[in-house]
């Protein structure tokens, strides 16, 4: 039985539809991803999971029980984490465990018995935190009711990279554990290290869903050749290569070459006597896939 | 010790609770801030109405006495006493439910973490609204102290001042933490502070009897709540005023307060759980 189950989701503000009619299944200890650009409908959907914002449309079952009827209930047991932080930053980082613990009404001693890993910094002020730091102790936060499923808003958005990977190694530590964790995200490098399985959103549909390797294996070739030819226009230069790549796709700065063998491709282009000013190959990414179903990029 | 598992994620479902409602988790948020900077909020507490009362008692108290032989058959301080309570009431309540409510919902954000939790919108209205009710009681019962050693209490219905203080604060919270939840900064609130409260403290007959106001201007003192909230106090103080009129000023306040409590609910509801 999944923890979390929508099906034909829809949720509106006034005009205007933020989700448009979703189904997906969470599962006991998958770490389920929501990717999509801003306003995709993701944190829509992240407050309807986690009960704060009820569904205009369509069934939803959380942990097994009705959002609308259940609503404290589920929350005892869910944690989250919103995208943006919410900390008490005149308090220090164990008054601010505290503070939220008594939300869930757990004894003083009950959260200090929790709180394992704060060791030398639970005395200091959370506005002393670094972002990444603040971030993790938010995390750390939303675990001090031991939660059945873990939701992430944006976890990484706004930090710098290595905040970022200090989040990532805590949430890959959660993930081993045996923690569920529902993460939003629109990097999708975050989203195919993090996600066992994620679903693809856009202006408030699910475009697409799988496993990350699987999407990239359905809807991308194995390599992508990426060349920079200046700032004249990638126009005519695309015309010339077509026929080198299983797909091209123009960008405004550069050209994307869909291919199996990157290298070979790349030798086949200085062949037609082109000179590009920079040529890259790599692997596919959840980037390519979203490129290939919506025709727009992630992050704009 | 047995422990139940849940059948969906197999895991031990039992938590060590307390046992609290869930907006008594609220309040006690509110209490335990408060209880990290209480002594300076005591300190002006106490200080406030001394120093007022001093003032008005010992300096303008005089000039009245000399001039006029008290106002109502008491002497200017024990006139003006009880109206210092419904104003730092009002002044409470006001305080409380403008800036610190558009930071939980804007700045800090403690709002909206509180209903990620089994806390709802609702608890975090009675949370608040309770809140304030208790800040008013404290000050309350130590302004009652403080007249009650300056000799201005009449009546053994004195001790009921600290609760006439609080319902005046609760007729000033609930409509204006209602409002405060419908904004989206605090633009309004220096207008709102200077246009309505500050008149309402010098026109409310808080320190003169509203009969030496112009008719119309009698009238209009008449439908703001910090006048009955003045009337009230300075009733139980002196054991003056009819039941009758006691009542109407009771239940003015009550209504402000419940019709604000609905309000504050609503628009708490509109804001945290769309």
């Amino acid at each position: 039985m999944p923890l979390v189950a929508a099906r034909g989701l829809v949720k509106r503000f006034g005009e205007f539809t933020a989700v448009d009619g979703i189904d997906f299944e969470i599962y006991g200890g998958e770490s389920f991803g929501f990717l999509g650009p801003n306003g995709a409908g993701k944190t829509s959907t992240m407050k309807m999971v986690s009960c704060i914002s009820p569904a205009t449309e369509g069934e939803l079952t959380v942990l097994g029980m009705d959002p609308q009827r259940e609503g404290p209930r589920i929350r005892a047991r869910l944690g989250l984490v919103p995208q943006e932080d919410s900390l008490e930053l005149e308090l220090t980082a164990m008054d601010n465990l505290i503070m939220y613990g008594r939300y869930f009404d757990l004894p003083r001693a009950e959260i200090r018995r929790r709180v394992t890993q704060l060791a030398e910094r639970a005395n200091d002020k959370a506005d002393n935190f670094s972002g990444g730091m603040k971030r993790r102790l938010t995390i750390a936060r939303s675990l001090i009711s031991e939660p059945d499923l873990l939701i992430l808003d944006e976890p990484t958005t706004g930090l710098d990279p290595q905040a970022r990977h200090l989040v990532w190694e805590r949430l890959y530590r959660l993930k081993s554990e045996g923690v569920t964790l529902v993460i939003t995200t629109h990097y999708m490098d975050e989203a195919e290290q993090l996600c066992d399985r994620l679903v693809v959103m856009d202006r408030g549909k699910i475009v697409a869903h799988g496993a990350p390797r699987d999407l990239i294996e359905r809807h991308s070739t194995r390599e992508v050749l990426e060349l920079r030819f200046g700032l004249n226009g990638h126009g005519p230069h695309a015309v010339v290569v077509e026929d080198l790549a299983e797909r091209v796709e123009e960008l405004p700065d550069r050209l994307l070459l869909y291919v199996k063998d990157g290298d070979e491709a790349l030798a086949a282009v200085h062949a037609r006597g082109l000179t590009p000013e920079s040529a890259l190959v790599r692997r596919s990414t959840l980037e390519d896939v979203f490129l290939r179903l919506t025709g727009r990029t992630l992050v704009d | 010790m047995t422990t139940t598992r849940d059948p969906i994620t197999a895991r031990g479902a039992a938590q060590p609770t307390v046992g609290w409602p869930p907006w008594r988790r609220a309040l006690w948020y509110h209490a335990a801030f408060w209880a990290r900077t209480w002594r300076g909020q005591v300190l002006s507490s106490f200080l406030f109405p001394i120093l007022f009362l001093a003032s008005m008692g010992l300096g303008v108290g005089q000039l009245v006495n000399n001039h006029a032989g008290g106002v109502d058959g008491v002497p200017y301080l024990d006139f003006v006493a009880p109206a210092l309570l419904a104003m730092n009431a009002m002044q409470i309540a006001s305080n409380e439910t403008m800036w610190p409510i558009l930071a939980s919902f804007k700045w800090t954000r403690s709002y909206w973490t509180a209903v990620s939790t089994p806390v709802s919108a609702k608890d975090l209205v009675i949370a608040k609204l309770s809140w304030v009710g208790i800040h008013v009681a404290m000050v309350g019962v130590s302004f009652t102290l403080v007249v009650a050693m300056f000799g201005a209490l009449h009546s053994p219905w004195a001790v009921l001042l600290p609760l006439a203080g609080v319902l005046t604060g609760l007729a000033y919270a609930a409509p204006i933490a209602a409002y405060t939840a419908t904004q989206e900064n605090p633009n309004s609130f220096p207008v709102f502070y200077r246009f309505m409260i500050i008149p309402m403290f010098l026109f409310s007959g808080g320190f003169y009897p509203i009969s030496q106001l112009p008719g119309w201007l009698q009238s209009v003192v008449q439908i703001v709540p910090l006048y009955h909230g003045v009337a009230l106090c300075r009733t139980l103080a002196l054991g003056q005023g009819t039941p009758a009129a006691t009542a109407y000023h009771i239940a003015f306040l009550l209504a402000l307060a419940s019709v604000g409590s609905w309000l504050c609910v609503r628009s708490f509801r509109r804001k945290l759980e769309a």
